[in-house]
């Protein structure tokens, strides 16, 4: 046993958890609003990441600066993937969707590799201290700046939805469409707010971990593990998505202190979320806190 | 799915009704492309021959996705997963246990419809979205399954496999490999086209219509998804162990996400639901990625190829050509090649009077 590692692993569980659970709420907006499975999401964060990388890099902006205009890039860029892509496809079964957003993925995942290669590019340092000491940890200041930001965004989170008129709009559109129409929201216009939102949220993210761990492929996988984190928070709940992301970072590390420690069988720290994630679905097929579907004809 | 039968052209009797080829002129079409890819070795050289059987054993693979996702209304993103335990289990089994490769392949189809079935068990209660994340996370469980599992894959060195092989006639080059595809392809697309006429195929399509009122007809719901998980693995093993076979060495990294989605997108650009379109979409697939290293080559050398770096990303390219190709296809020819060619069909049929 090795209580020190524990507890950092744990720690390190918790702030890549509150990221995945930033993601996962990005994810869970565009499928509340517009019921789209968004398997894009991972790339929103590599895309935003590239981005701001290559203004800090190539033009030498002030990190400030070219952090803003980023998320400005990233809101234009959801609205009009969603306006391009997902409006034709309004009506269509899942499966179309689905792959419509997958196709996207692979797409902007190409891209960015053929523009910016395969490597990983670090970021120009930002801060001047590397590591700070919490509690007797020694934690990266970046680690802490993730996590403080990752709160931030949940706050904005609550407070667009609970008291601001745009979000609200949306939550009514999530309701029930047609009533919300009736109501005179304009139901195009909140779709393409989800989308900016989620990419512009998401990007955030990507950039705080390009920050932390250099800017490459691998930010894609963020997308992916979102799955494992919304089957467990429940698809509908933005709070189930927050729980949901920060259960899956814990698991991963702890996964990982299992394996280093006793079973020895590599690589637990990618898989356990997906082996948590078969056994839910065997057991509660509409995840843990998600709402039950209940079908009349 | 519309049929597109011209009107006036009624069928009179179940038999008319229940054929695969309805026409003389389709009967024809089918003996002469099977004579035309029989005589291919004669003219075509070893490349050309390589990317035929490509486009057979990819035929294989989507026409069993297709069953599940065209056929059935289920998702599945992890096929390449099922593709790779084929490739694997066959290569193995002929390894640990001296079964002739012959025997190997469709042994290997069944253990991949088994390890499906697996799988299947929680598709049996998942729909739409709930499965598609499923299969995913099968397809990184097996993925992981594969890195990890020396005795059966070999790990990192990937395994080396024998060729074909059957009564002494050795089918280890592009020219005699091809039969071995033409066979399958043969009785894979015979064995789909007759599974669709049965009570079962009927039931499959009933579950994707809608599947409420599939149940209180009497169809078991669980059990015709699970089934049709196994079915679609079960083409994917055959196809995996044909793979296996042609290239004669299986590598751990080969069967990832991207290839799984590669599926998807023949199903998609062949057109849902339909036989003949999952040999269209990969037949697509595989000479997609030959045009984008046409073009590539065209533009070799020029001013476009220096400033974009065309030749040194190539791979690049063709992976973006395979996204834009699944959009393209969704926003403007949702049912597929199957669907055009039909249309060009009727066209030719009903000049000049199209109604």
């Amino acid at each position: 046993m090795d209580s020190a590692l524990l507890l950092q692993l744990t720690l390190n569980g918790l702030i890549v958890g509150a990221l995945y659970g930033v993601v996962a709420m990005s994810f869970v907006l565009i499928y509340k609003a517009s019921q789209v499975v968004n398997f894009a999401q991972g790339e929103f964060l590599l895309v935003g990441a590239w981005v701001c990388w290559w203004l800090l890099t190539d033009w030498q902006l002030p990190f400030w600066l070219g952090f803003l205009v980023t998320l400005a890039f990233m809101t234009a860029f959801g609205m009009i993937l969603q306006v391009v892509v997902l409006r034709p496809l309004i009506g269509e079964p899942v499966i179309s969707v689905i792959m419509a957003t997958i196709g996207l993925g692979i797409f902007f995942q190409a891209l960015m590799k053929w523009i910016f290669g395969v490597f990983a590019k670090p970021f120009p340092p930002i801060f001047h201290a590397e590591q700070v000491s919490v509690l007797g940890l020694q934690v990266q200041s970046v680690y802490l700046l993730s996590l403080g930001i990752s709160l931030l965004i949940m706050l904005g989170f609550a407070w667009f939805f609970t008291l601001s008129k745009h979000g609200l709009a949306m939550r009514a559109t999530a309701f029930d469409q047609q009533v919300a129409q009736s109501l005179g929201i304009s139901v195009p216009r909140v779709f393409a707010m989800s989308w900016a939102i989620s990419a512009m949220v998401s990007a955030l993210a990507g950039v705080v971990v390009g920050v932390v761990n250099g800017v490459s492929s691998a930010l894609s996988f963020y997308g992916i593990k979102v799955f494992p984190a919304v089957i467990l928070g429940g698809l509908d709940s933005v709070v189930g998505a927050v729980l949901g992301g920060l259960i899956v970072g814990l698991l991963e590390n702890w996964a990982q202190y299992l394996d280093a420690n006793w079973l020895n069988w590599g690589n637990m720290y990618g898989v356990a979320p997906f082996y948590a994630l078969i056994l839910i679905l065997l057991i509660k097929p509409y995840g843990l806190f998600g709402t039950k579907n209940i079908e009349r004809v | 799915m519309a049929t597109l039968t011209p009107a006036g052209d009624f069928r009179t009797s179940y038999r008319a009704d229940m054929t695969i080829f309805p026409t003389r002129g389709s009967r024809l079409a089918l003996w002469l492309g099977l004579a035309l890819v029989a005589a291919a070795p004669l003219a075509l050289g070893r490349y050309e021959l390589g990317l035929l059987i490509n486009i057979g054993i990819m035929g294989i693979a989507a026409l069993g996705l297709n069953i599940l996702v065209g056929f059935t209304g289920q998702i599945s993103i992890g096929h390449a997963a099922f593709f790779g335990f084929g490739a694997f289990a066959s290569a193995y089994a002929h390894e640990a246990w001296h079964i002739p490769v012959a025997l190997c392949i469709p042994l290997a189809g069944i253990a991949t419809a088994l390890i499906g079935l697996v799988f299947g068990a929680p598709a049996a209660r998942l729909k739409g979205l709930y499965l598609a994340i499923a299969t995913l996370a099968a397809q990184f469980i097996l993925e992981d399954f594969f890195a990890r599992a020396q005795w059966f894959t070999g790990g990192v060195a990937g395994r080396i496999t024998e060729p074909f092989a059957l009564f002494g006639w050795v089918a280890d080059r592009e020219e005699s490999f091809l039969y071995v595809v033409l066979a399958w392809i043969i009785l894979m697309y015979l064995g789909a086209a007759n599974l669709l006429r049965t009570r079962d195929g009927r039931a499959l399509i009933a579950v994707r219509d809608h599947y409420l009122s599939a149940e209180m007809m009497g169809i078991n719901l669980a059990y015709y998804r699970t089934l049709s998980f196994g079915i679609a693995s079960f083409y994917a093993g055959i196809a995996g162990a044909l793979y296996a076979h042609y290239l004669l060495f299986v590598s751990v990294e080969a069967f990832n996400i991207l290839f799984s989605i590669q599926f998807l997108g023949m199903v998609i650009i062949g057109g849902l639901g339909s036989v003949m379109g999952s040999l269209m979409g990969a037949a697509f697939m595989v000479l997609l990625p030959e045009v984008v290293q046409a073009g590539a080559d065209a533009l070799a050398g020029g001013a476009i190829d220096r400033a974009l770096k065309l030749g040194a990303s190539i791979s690049f390219l063709r992976e973006m050509a395979v996204g834009a190709a699944i959009i393209l296809f969704l926003i403007f020819e949702p049912d597929g090649l199957a669907h055009r060619w039909r249309l060009i069909k009727a066209y030719w049929k009903l000049y000049p009077f199209s109604h």
